[in-house]
């Protein structure tokens, strides 16, 4: 009922808008004046306490997201499923982009390549090629979307800066347009896209085995927006624990010192061609994790969805999210891409406000909605550079 | 033997012909210094034997064995390490994440601890900003932050492009202070500089270098009597 009067058919309704506003503005006008005091009292509790404060409140947080798809029905699941899209593909740019400093803007080919390779093996329209399960076709996907990776990556390494941006936003479009073409329609259904996508079904073992008939879900199929909610959110924490390894490692290091000066980089050791092509591979296998899991939310890939507005929206989430960092993807997805879905009731408006908090953001913290903490360092560091000042004189 | 050669370098940037048959030698323990104007070709020549540049002609070795068919990213492994022009620190990262990269090319855990401690006796005041964002650093704890980053891949041969660039004289002082004692403890450096005098004060041997050719080659005790050096580069008439 209380879903019922938040969100009419195709998003919030006016009345819904406005609680969710004032809910989240007073949220965040308490965290401001009391958060510090919050902190500080927990970190003052004896450390068992501490610890019991913690698992408490991610066991409520797991309970919350466990629970959110059953009580919100299926659009609140659709709009997080999109997001967590969108954070796979942002977790992906991030290394690309926030890590080594490639700018990529032709990312949404790697979704495409996902998802048609996806459709392609589990279809059972005309144009599907196997039958094969969800989870075994998910595996290739990011495969093939590395490959793909190695295949943009391979003629780009020595092309850098706004070169590099060119040459990427060309690939994205060939891409689209191939896969689009009435050329490859014999393979790829052209303008009339690839239909029938089996849905992931969660059945006994022995079912994954047959690949080439044609299957009958005989353990519960995830077909509704409430069920991909448990994937997407799965893959996309799973994702953000890699990327956060991956930064932590010795490949995240080299990445970082490409992005800050490829000759010395270079100089020290690093192997450019292999350090490179990973973090293009990484990326695009993220991305083809995205689009993956996409097909199956909708059933169907149509190439015209794999416009140049997806790839551009990534970048824009990473730059508002703050360049590098994991949380801000994940804060960055939920501003650029949740917002605008949950508004759509208001939808002549929606990409106006859109502009405005993309400007606001970009006016009021340049480092990002969540930075990386050294980003935050670089940016605010008046108090420790007149400490150098004080200390030479 | 000695241990890094040069013989008949011809570098080029397109068709720009920088290196116009450079010829230089290194022997174990030394300092020996490449002076010359602006556009002279010392940087190239640095970057020819750290192998960002592949010279069309000519060979560089060290200890007998030809450098030049390593990639730019083996040269390292090899013993080379380099302390680029204007520092190229990367300024996003921290003081640690900066040396942590200057030991890209080790694996040995140990190994690495103990370079981390030289370069902190060298520079204490790195020990103090480790957890600062080096890109904050003033530009003498630069200087220092590029220098300790070199040697954390702990070379035979250091080569230094313009070390005392941009400082103020104190630190000039502390630099070439340094310099010296590295070399004490071992590492044989070429030193590109502008500061001729101060170059020549802790080097023992000098290769005057213009227009892409070396014209001058001696003693640094005979180059700062050398009255075309002291003319050109020493400020004296």
């Amino acid at each position: 009922m209380l879903a019922k009067y938040l969100f009419g058919q195709t998003g919030m309704t006016i009345s819904g808008a406005t609680i969710f506003f004032v809910l989240i503005v007073s949220g965040s006008m308490f965290w401001n004046t009391m958060g510090t005091n919050i902190k500080s009292g927990v970190s003052r509790l004896p450390k068992t306490s501490q610890t019991t404060i913690r698992i408490l409140f991610f066991a409520l947080l797991a309970y919350v997201a466990l629970g959110l798809p059953q009580v919100s029905g299926p659009f609140i699941a659709q709009v997080i499923v999109i997001i967590s899209l969108y954070i796979l593909m942002g977790l992906g740019l991030n290394i690309t982009l926030g890590f080594a400093g490639l700018l990529d803007l032709g990312f949404v080919a790697f979704y495409a390549v996902g998802a048609y390779t996806v459709g392609l093996l589990t279809s059972y329209g005309e144009y599907g090629l196997q039958h094969i399960p969800f989870w075994v076709a998910v595996p290739i996907a990011v495969l093939v979307a590395m490959a793909f990776g190695a295949f943009l990556g391979l003629p780009v390494l020595g092309v850098r800066g706004d070169y590099l941006a060119i040459a990427t936003l060309g690939f994205g479009e060939i891409v689209r347009l191939l896969a689009g073409s009435d050329f490859l329609a014999p393979f790829f259904g052209g303008p009339r896209g690839i239909i029938g996508i089996q849905k992931p079904c969660l059945g006994p073992l022995g079912e994954f085995l047959k690949i080439d008939v044609p299957r009958v879900c005989n353990g519960i199929e995830l077909g509704k927006p409430q069920d991909i909610y448990y994937i997407a959110v799965v893959s996309a924490l799973f994702i953000a624990f890699v990327a956060w390894r991956l930064r932590e490692s010795r490949l995240g290091r080299a990445w970082m010192a490409i992005r800050e000066d490829e000759d010395v980089a270079e100089a020290l050791g690093v192997n450019l061609i292999q350090t490179k092509l990973l973090a293009y591979m990484l990326g695009a296998a993220f991305a083809g994790l995205g689009g993956a899991i996409f097909t199956v939310l909708v059933g169907s890939i149509f190439a015209s969805s794999m416009q140049l507005i997806v790839s551009i929206n990534v970048v824009a989430l990473i730059v508002v999210g703050g360049m590098g960092s994991i949380p801000g993807v994940v804060v960055g997805a939920i501003a650029l891409i949740g917002l605008p879905e949950l508004l759509r009731e208001v939808s002549e408006f929606r990409f106006l406000i859109y502009g405005i908090a993309l400007i606001a953001v970009m006016l009021v913290k340049p480092e990002g909605l969540w930075p990386s903490q050294v980003a935050i360092r670089e940016l605010h560091h008046e108090d420790s550079s007149s400490l150098v000042e004080e200390a030479e004189s | 033997m000695s241990m890094l050669n040069i013989e008949n370098v011809h570098t080029y940037y397109g068709n720009i012909h920088a290196l116009k048959g450079v010829s230089l030698k290194l022997e174990k323990g030394e300092i020996v210094t490449l002076i010359g104007g602006n556009g002279a070709g010392k940087t190239t020549t640095l970057r020819t034997i750290a192998g960002l540049l592949h010279p069309r002609q000519g060979s560089v070795s060290m200890d007998g064995q030809d450098l030049l068919k390593y990639k730019p990213h083996e040269i390292v492994y090899k013993g080379i390490s380099m302390v680029p022009e204007g520092r190229g620190i990367f300024a996003r990262l921290t003081v640690t994440e900066n040396l942590e990269m200057g030991s890209y090319s080790r694996n040995d855990k140990a190994e690495i601890h103990r370079n981390t401690e030289r370069v902190f006796t060298l520079f204490p005041r790195l020990k103090e900003r480790r957890t600062q964002v080096a890109g904050t650093l003033s530009g003498g704890e630069q200087q220092m932050l590029a220098t300790g980053r070199a040697l954390m891949a702990n070379p035979t041969v250091l080569l230094m492009d313009e070390p005392s660039m941009g400082l103020a004289p104190v630190l000039v002082e502390f630099v070439f202070d340094t310099i010296q004692q590295i070399n004490k403890e071992g590492t044989t450096i070429l030193l590109v500089e502008q500061n001729a005098l101060m170059a020549l004060s802790v080097a023992n041997r000098g290769y005057v270098l213009q227009t892409g050719e070396i014209v001058i080659h001696d003693t640094a005790e005979n180059l700062k009597k050398n009255p075309t050096v002291q003319k050109a580069y020493l400020g004296m008439e």
